[in-house]
């Protein structure tokens, strides 16, 4: 059961610790429970479809449908996170004014919610599928319904008990500073995503590693331990990146910096011109 | 516009990379990589096949090759990996880390 419920859990935290950085970022949003609810719901549907059709997905596209799926799932949730976070850093100041007067919740107006539905349900279909994948293979070597429901359930409680310690810590930052520190989170993280990403196509084989191992930080901080794995989940980090990765996290890091220093301007010089 | 430049680069240069390839092969069976260990030459790109001829999926994974790709039961699957420098690199399978251990042996 701790075996189980261990591999439970490495997958839980990952999607945990992406569903409280987007849950911390939508603070004050009266809706957002439903949106990251839908989000997840969404994510454990689609990590089931994964599952089942997981032999035709592996063998569609001459052998790399998995990499080219879990590409272009990636990439779609880097784009919906530097859609919210542009549209954040020109609404973020007005947003945190108006909820230091309301004192609650504010309406979510235009904000693009649908794009953070669709960054939850990648985190959660992505780990989701391995769980489910994983539960198949220990259920069908003839592990009993009690270790299996065990493992679910510590991997499950354990995961997001991580996840609600990352959410009630952002939640300590000024009100000042935090939708800016919280968009600066979901930068970091896109630049992650599209790391993985670019990992996904150079195991595929169709973009070129550019240097397998720029450098190698694993006797400082390995991949495997609990730090690492949580740190690669929230700023990407690689003890083994390859040079193409490097380029894909600095390029989104870069488009999204530059998007929201553009928009942010634009945006704050509107509303004051308005007033 | 810098990113489609990139983009092109990368497209033009792709073929440019693939110019050595070695095969290799591993199965999985009963949980356990064989073979356990893995002869492959450096400084070449190499063409991984891995068969589980166990009925459950199996994930090959490795931090040391940055490389992780589920293999359903009775499934083979294709990982592309270096090319190399000399040396051991570890490998295992993330859902029976117990038994499913291997290394890939670069020389």
């Amino acid at each position: 059961m701790l075996g189980t419920g261990l591999l439970v859990f490495r997958e839980v935290l990952e999607a945990a610790l992406i569903v409280s950085i987007v849950f911390a970022a939508t603070r004050g949003v009266a809706a957002r429970g439903r949106w990251v609810g839908s989000g997840i719901v969404v994510g454990v549907v689609g990590a089931l479809l994964v599952a089942i059709f997981a032999d035709t997905l592996a063998s569609a596209i001459s052998g790399i449908g998995q990499e080219l799926f879990n590409a272009s799932v990636l990439l779609a949730a880097v784009v919906m996170i530097a859609w919210h976070a542009i549209w954040m850093a020109s609404h973020g100041r007005e947003l945190a004014t108006q909820m230091k007067a309301v004192g609650g919740a504010v309406q979510s107006g235009s904000r693009p919610l649908s794009a953070l539905l669709i960054v939850v349900a990648v985190a959660v279909l992505r780990e989701g599928s391995e769980v489910v994948l994983f539960l198949y293979g220990q259920a069908a070597s003839g592990a009993g319904p009690v270790e299996i429901a065990g493992g679910i359930a510590l991997g499950v409680i354990g995961g997001v008990a991580v996840g609600f310690l990352l959410y009630f810590g952002l939640l300590g930052i000024p009100m000042r500073h935090f939708f800016s520190a919280t968009n600066w989170l979901m930068l970091l993280l896109a630049a992650g995503l599209a790391s993985q990403a670019a990992g996904f196509l150079i195991q595929a084989d169709i973009l070129p590693a550019l240097g397998n191992r720029v450098w190698d930080t694993s006797s400082l901080l390995s991949d495997a331990s609990l730090l690492g794995k949580t740190l690669h989940t929230l700023i990407g980090y690689d003890a083994r990146p390859a040079g193409m990765q490097l380029l894909f996290y600095a390029i989104t890091a870069v488009a999204i910096a530059l998007g929201m220093k553009m928009w942010g301007n634009v945006g704050a010089r509107t509303r004051s011109a308005a007033s | 516009m810098f990113r489609s430049v990139c983009l092109f680069a990368l497209i033009v240069a792709a073929p440019l990379a693939q110019a050595q390839q070695h095969e290799a092969r591993l199965v999985i069976r009963d949980h356990k990589f064989e073979p356990a260990e893995l002869n492959v030459p450096a400084a070449q790109k190499i063409k991984l096949l891995v068969e589980n001829q166990d009925a459950t999926p199996e994930e090959f994974e490795s931090s040391e090759l940055n490389r992780e790709k589920v293999v359903v039961g009775k499934g083979t699957i294709t990982i592309f990996i270096g090319p190399l420098d000399p040396g051991r690199y570890p490998f295992f399978g993330d859902f029976h880390q117990e038994t499913a251990q291997g290394v890939l042996v670069v020389k």
